[in-house]
């Protein structure tokens, strides 16, 4: 195989990879403050439609993507103050948030359908290192999301690993009793990380629909939020190795375009269920592992917090 | 240093502190001594700031302070070590002291602040590594890491929970020993406890609170085990059990070899050899975590065997259900009687049901037969159930025990293992349940009983295991052996069998 499609294909799958990093990057934060938010389907869905119809009317795709993390993060609060507030079931919840998300999504576009957009992120080289042989054309030529997203990754981590308040929100998640005896406001905390959680999620949503695919349709994520939950575990709660896994990802969602222009004949449906695959395979390997490992999920993870039942 | 002066506090229907009055000088190790429900908790709840009292002041060094949140408490140098500790596992013992601590900048140096809760730890020879993670440590190491927290925050009185209950005879002297370097240092310290033994042999003062009410305060080296008692009880209590003689029979269990998983994967137990008769009690002694629970289990049949075998009454069990083991004749009393033993939403008929519901043949239940027959067990056993329609989670501990216990004994037993039956509950219902289990074993059933207590041990055993990181370290006659020795083994030491 020629070098040329080697690159071309690991370079679409840094593309391809970042609405699930942006979305994995949201849900890390959520988990690691022990909120499960099963929702990021949904919320990506409304960040998706939101962006788009922002961006549509005020010819502005930067617009379109506040607003579409605005809408991620109203989504959020919905999740938020059922489990947090009203210490509903988290799963419920988070399914019930996507099953809306979903309807409301395909309400509000019906009309947008096959309309095109020409405000779009667009690439940008970064002059110097998308020279680097390799490197420069996998990681550099792609649009200011993608930079976006990179440096995200290193803000996380740093927060969570480095940073007096990072160490307060992995405490909540952890261990909330521990963490209100200390003074650590958990509620604050918990609704903080499940709104900015959203509004990642909403980012990864305008993502889709303002730079990997300009268009709007109905369902557009396709499953996308759900490998964002499947990627939190698949990178033990680590910003870090989430990347590794969105750009894993990312590529097995367009080998199927890559090995179609290269002759390969394999029933499209099949190459559509790959990422899945890989996802239920990842999730066996890594519950194995994590079993024995002591990277275990937050502790008080899914589990409402309530002051009086210690 | 701390002066409480006619505190009252009340709960809906409870008058859980009644004009109470205690006080603590710097330098001295205080012991608040009462039974469960005395009110110990309820009046270091209103000094920490978790309560606010009904009635009556706090003064600190002379003055009057207004506690109104835990906040407040620890402003004014109070720190309490709770029984179960406050520490998030996966962090270092430095980043838990850190955790919530005004004055750390956003982004912290962890390296600076190890060097400063390692020479605070110095000062008070409290040994501990400030960069490793709280899971790896012991019991007793965690316990140092919650001192070490409260000193890190300047407090000046400390307040400790039932410090003891976790440790070895061994680390509990390590911890006196500590406590009386800080109170040399000028520190005031409080010790909530039950154990006399204990508090006479370390303490300075002793406040004894019954019902609500301080019965008095004296001063240790002035009063004695019998006085003391009849303080916390209200009257003389046989603190000797009477026992009839052990009268052998066959052997009911027989553990060979046996090995079994903890729920990290690692061995829980290794090698366990033991043999239990009808009409004995064997006791199992060790520090809570060496694989009491999961010997509880394994016998019960909830947890599978790795490695060796399961007899009761001479037949192989070792693949057995937990339903093949009910039908052997086995009996499992649970460390949580409102998780594992009963089901607390569910009221005391259907809970007596739960166990019985294979009796039913026609696969229809019986319901005149079920109430006949709780109301029995509730009659016989004395338990207190107002309703017995209602769930049973609104029962005190004792009833439920008795409720649990009774519900096993009623199937005339071959085998009875129970885990810390006499846990939470207070001397009344503690001596129910003594005699109950005596009966068993009188009636020739084998009994298995798990504790942490070792007078309760040493007074109801006709054997004692002692069990050290999933081992046996020995079996021992209590009559014959002192509670150092089993201290020794609970801290991993082998002793030669002799009994």
């Amino acid at each position: 195989m020629e070098q040329s499609i080697w690159l071309a294909l690991l370079s679409t799958g840094v593309v391809a990879g970042t609405p699930i990093l942006f979305a994995a990057l949201g849900e890390i934060l959520t988990e690691r403050a022990g909120i499960l938010n099963l929702g990021v389907e949904g919320m990506m869905l409304v960040g998706a439609v939101t962006g788009f119809m922002v961006t549509m009317s005020t010819h502005n795709q930067w617009m379109g993507l506040l607003m579409a993390i605005v809408a991620g993060g109203l989504m959020a609060l919905i999740h938020a103050f059922l489990s947090i507030t009203l210490r509903a079931n988290q799963v419920v919840s988070g399914l019930a948030l996507t099953i809306f998300g979903t309807g409301l999504s395909g309400f509000l576009g019906k009309d947008l359908i096959g309309v095109p957009l020409t405000d779009t992120f667009k690439p940008i080289p970064i002059a110097g290192l998308s020279e680097i042989p390799w490197i420069g054309d996998i990681l550099f030529k792609h649009d200011a999301l993608v930079y976006i997203s990179y440096g995200l990754i290193f803000i996380l981590w740093f927060f969570l690993y480095r940073t007096k308040t990072g160490l307060e929100l992995r405490a909540v998640g952890e261990n909330p009793a521990a963490a209100d005896a200390a003074g650590i406001n958990v509620f604050a905390i918990r609704y903080a990380c499940v709104i900015a959680g959203g509004m990642l999620a909403g980012a990864a949503g305008a993502y889709l629909s303002l730079a990997y695919a300009p268009s709007w349709l109905e369902n557009m994520t396709a499953g996308r939020g759900w490998i964002a939950v499947a990627l939190v575990i698949f990178g033990t709660w680590n910003p870090l190795r989430a990347f590794l896994g969105s750009f894993f990802f990312g590529t097995i969602d367009v080998m199927g375009f890559t090995m179609q222009t290269i002759g390969i004949q394999i029933p499209s449906f099949f190459l559509k269920m790959l990422p899945y695959i890989f996802t239920i395979a990842v999730l066996i390997v890594v519950t194995r592992e994590t079993k024995t490992r002591r990277v275990a999920s937050p502790e008080a993870l899914s589990i409402p917090y309530n002051r009086e039942e210690r | 240093m701390v002066e409480m002066i006619n505190i009252t506090k009340r709960f809906p229907g409870i008058l859980a502190n009644d004009r109470v009055s205690f006080s603590v000088k710097a330098g001295e190790i205080h012991a608040l001594l009462g039974e469960n429900g005395a009110g110990k908790s309820t009046l270091m709840s209103i000094l920490t700031g978790l309560y606010r009292p009904d009635e009556g002041e706090i003064r600190i060094q002379g003055n009057p302070v207004d506690l109104q949140s835990p906040r407040d408490a620890v402003a004014h140098g109070i720190g309490m070590v709770h029984q179960h500790f406050k520490l998030v596992k996966p962090f270092t013992v430095a980043e838990n002291i850190i955790l919530g601590l005004k004055g750390i900048k956003e982004v912290y140096n962890l390296k600076s602040i190890d060097e400063s809760v390692a020479q605070l730890s110095r000062e008070y020879g409290l040994h501990i590594q400030p960069d490793s993670p709280i899971w790896q440590l012991s019991v007793g190491e965690q316990q140092r890491a919650e001192i070490v927290k409260i000193l890190f925050r300047g407090a000046e009185i400390l307040i400790l929970d039932e410090p003891t209950a976790v440790l070895t005879p061994q680390e509990a002297k390590d911890l006196y020993k500590t406590l009386r370097k800080m109170a040399d240092l000028g520190k005031a310290i409080i010790v909530i406890s039950h154990k006399l033994s204990e508090v006479l042999a370390h303490t300075d003062a002793i406040t004894v609170l019954r019902g609500g009410r301080s019965v008095g305060t004296v001063r240790t080296k002035e009063t004695s085990e019998m006085e003391l008692t009849r303080m916390m009880v209200g009257r003389p209590v046989m603190l000797e059990t009477v026992k009839n003689p052990v009268n052998r029979s066959s052997k009911v269990l027989e553990l060979h070899n046996l090995s079994a998983l903890g729920n990290r994967g690692q061995f829980a137990l290794k090698e366990i050899n033991l043999d239990i008769y009808g009409g004995e009690i064997v006791g199992i002694a060790g520090v809570a975590g060496n694989g009491q629970r999961e010997l509880a289990e394994v016998v019960a049949g909830l947890r599978a065997i790795e490695r060796g075998q399961k007899k009761v009454d001479g037949n192989d069990l070792t693949l057995a259900s937990p339903k093949q083991m009910i039908q052997a004749g086995v009996s499992y009393v649970p460390e949580d009687r409102l998780g594992t033993g009963l089901v607390p939403n569910l009221n005391a008929m259907e809970n007596y049901l739960l166990k019985g519901v294979q009796k039913m043949p026609s696969g229809f239940i019986n319901w005149k037969q079920v109430a006949q027959e709780t109301a029995e067990v509730i009659k016989k056993y004395d338990i207190k159930v107002p309703n017995p329609k209602n769930p049973v989670k609104m029962l005190s501990g004792g009833n439920l025990q008795k409720l649990l216990l009774g519900r096993e004994i009623s199937g005339k037993p071959r085998l009875i293992v129970t885990m810390y039956p006499m846990r939470g509950l207070d001397v009344g219902a503690m001596e129910t349940i003594r005699s109950l289990l005596l009966q068993e074993r009188d009636r020739g059933a084998a009994v298995l009983l798990i504790s942490e207590e070792l007078e309760e041990l040493f007074a109801l055993s006709d054997r004692l295991a002692v069990l050290h990181g999933g081992e046996v370290m020995g079996v021992v006659d209590p009559h014959k052996t002192t509670f150092e020795d089993v201290g020794l083994m609970m801290a991993g030491k082998r002793m030669a069998a002799h009994g």
